[in-house]
């Protein structure tokens, strides 16, 4: 039984004198939003007690890199000011909400979880960060997250780790592990993570929230740092899905800052959420309930879609035939392409510089050593391996023929059905430290979540009970190009109705 | 074992990348190791099967259209100033290691 969320702010005053309560969990945008509207606080006030949240819990978990105070406060007074002229405010007016450290904010340090850019002051705004602000959020920091976003743990982070809010001892997942952590602790109404594998599906799988990977082209990348072009998104880590829905429509739509944005129209996601569920058809694929699937977790996800069903929903068997070939596809393209993107970091523009180089490819190279970590050195090792002369045809070709056998399966399931529901991770949390040695297991993470990349398509995960060991599970539901508004009435429906 | 101690040396020096001997006996098991499971690719005939190295040239564009006239939309005209302002020659010097105020400075290239 879903708590309800309307006597938050009655429980306000207690809080804010220090009084912290996991009540926090259940403040809305919405709810912030009317909120600070209707001078229940203020906006300033609100981001003061979150910092104080932030203070009391984050020493345990790690989800924030930097904070940006001075940056969240001036925006908080500028909504405390048009809420006290009796305006309506925008429609994350006054919200606080956290950024993932991949996203360049002008005047806020953005590491991406590196060394290499320990001490970088981006001159510029990211996109989707510029369009929040304009909506009226307040970015309260940037989040920890995975070096260059590559990890499923988040224990590759150059600072430190972020641990799990539900079970400090395990894993937040990876890559967007700070983002879903703030959220899941409450140290943020809601956060922007990235997704080029699952690096924002799996870590709301493992935090029990709700995490959106839009079409690829759907939101610009202008302003985030580059990892794997073709496969880079970035999307929403909520509480609720209405919250992924409005962060969407605030994020989404064509930036002429980044040519793969697509000149597609956006609908309103907030109002699609209320159209009837009942008729659809929901595709289930036996790829993705195989070997590997966990007991707990397999009877979560098949217990949600039988709700599903029980909406109205119609389940129908899919087939698709190329997922056991996915991981290995992603590795190569993902590598191959971050293996060109983070040439730039050579000491020369921004950056770690090595000291007292003698040559100019002595600089470049000391400075690549001790600025990148060892998953960012493998995989730039391997990205360059599959791009050299003779490898070539053979890894980084083959891939890209893969890929399109990969998203046939998808536009073939698409034919047949509205939508496709999936586990999103093979397990709930693992423990810190499991999976380090073993940089293949760690991979295997990402089963079900890179073939959405690969493809282009939207996928959501939202919370679908948990483990006997009280861990959150997550279901995927995965859908057509440019067609977010299905899977998030669908995962709205669902958890209206759980 | 596919990769060998040399052809680590190789890439590490294509990257620029130095690593250590440690380092390098590591890279050499696990790029074994990964490499060993993405040769499952083999098993597929991909013969006929066009690459994809974009997912942009398949959707959100106008169907009708063929070749570049499909992303007329993401081209602008060539004008003196941009959609923004370049970054002012200061800022764009602040990250920089190493700076003169008018240029990056690097370690000499050429030898007089």
């Amino acid at each position: 039984m879903r708590p309800k969320r309307t006597g938050f702010f009655s429980k306000f005053p207690k809080l804010l004198n220090g009084n912290l309560s996991l009540d926090m969990n259940l403040l809305t945008i919405d709810a912030a939003r009317s909120a600070i509207q209707e001078r229940t606080t203020a906006a300033t006030s609100l981001a003061e007690w979150f910092y104080t949240m932030i203070e009391k819990s984050d020493p345990q978990i790690g989800a924030y890199l930097t904070l940006a105070k001075e940056r969240a406060l001036a925006k908080a007074a500028e909504m405390d000011a048009l809420a006290a002229k009796g305006e309506e405010l925008p429609p994350l007016g006054g919200v606080p909400v956290a950024v993932k450290d991949v996203m360049v904010t002008r005047g806020v340090r953005s590491t991406a979880g590196s060394k290499i850019l320990g001490d970088y002051v981006p001159p510029y705004d990211c996109t989707a960060v510029a369009r929040m602000e304009a909506a009226g959020a307040v970015v309260l920091g940037k989040t920890n997250c995975d070096e260059f976003a590559m990890g499923s743990s988040n224990e590759n982070s150059a600072w430190c780790p972020v641990r799990n809010p539900r079970d400090l001892s395990r894993v937040p997942g990876g890559s967007s592990g700070g983002s879903a952590a703030a959220v899941a602790a409450g140290m943020a109404v809601a956060a922007l993570g990235s997704d080029t594998g699952g690096s924002i599906r799996q870590p709301a799988s493992f935090c029990g929230v709700v995490g959106l990977m839009p079409t690829y082209g759907r939101v610009s990348r202008y302003g985030l740092i580059a990892f794997a072009s073709s496969l880079d998104h970035i999307g929403p880590l909520t509480k609720t899905v209405k919250d992924a829905a409005l962060v969407l429509r605030t994020i989404a739509g064509r930036d002429p800052m980044d040519s793969t944005s697509a000149e597609v129209p956006v609908p309103d996601y907030v109002a699609e959420l209320q159209k009837p569920v009942r008729g659809l058809k929901l595709g289930m694929a036996k790829e993705y309930f195989g070997e590997g699937l966990d007991g707990e977790v397999r009877s979560s996800v098949e217990a949600a879609i039988q709700k599903l069903a029980g909406l109205g929903c119609e389940i129908v068997p899919v087939s698709l035939p190329h997922t056991q070939y996915a991981i290995p596809t992603y590795y190569i393209v993902a590598t191959a392409e971050a293996s060109a993107n983070l040439a730039r970091f050579d000491g020369v523009r921004y950056g770690h510089r090595a000291r007292d180089a003698r040559t100019l490819s002595d600089m470049y190279r000391r400075s690549r050593d001790e600025g990148f970590g060892p998953e960012v050195k493998r995989r730039i090792m391997l990205g360059t391996y599959a791009l050299s002369a003779g490898y070539y045809d053979a890894y980084y070709l083959k891939a890209q023929r893969v890929r399109t056998l990969l998203t046939r399966d998808f536009e073939e399931a698409f034919k047949k059905v509205d939508a496709i529901v999936t586990p999103t991770s093979p397990t709930a949390a693992f423990k810190l430290g499991e999976k380090v040695d073993d940089p293949l297991a760690m991979y295997l993470a990402d089963i079900y979540t890179v073939t959405a990349d690969l493809a282009g398509i939207p996928g959501i995960s939202v919370p679908c009970g948990e483990t006997k060991e009280k861990l959150p599970i997550g279901l995927q539901i995965l859908g057509r190009h440019f067609d977010e508004a299905t899977i998030l009435r669908l995962a709205h429906a669902y958890e209206q109705a759980s | 074992m596919k990769v060998t101690e040399k052809d680590v040396s190789y890439v590490a020096d294509l990257a620029n990348l130095e690593l250590t001997s440690e380092e390098r006996t590591r890279m050499v098991r696990d790029l074994n190791s990964i490499l060993g499971y993405i040769d499952r690719l083999n098993e597929l005939d991909t013969a006929n099967v066009p690459p994809m190295a974009q997912v942009s040239d398949r959707y959100g564009v106008d169907q009708s259209k063929q070749g570049s006239e499909r992303f007329a939309y993401a081209s602008r005209e060539d004008v003196h100033e941009g959609l923004r302002k370049s970054l002012p020659h200061e800022e764009a010097l602040q990250n920089a290691p190493e700076a003169d105020g008018i240029f990056f400075k690097v370690p000499k290239v050429i030898e007089r």
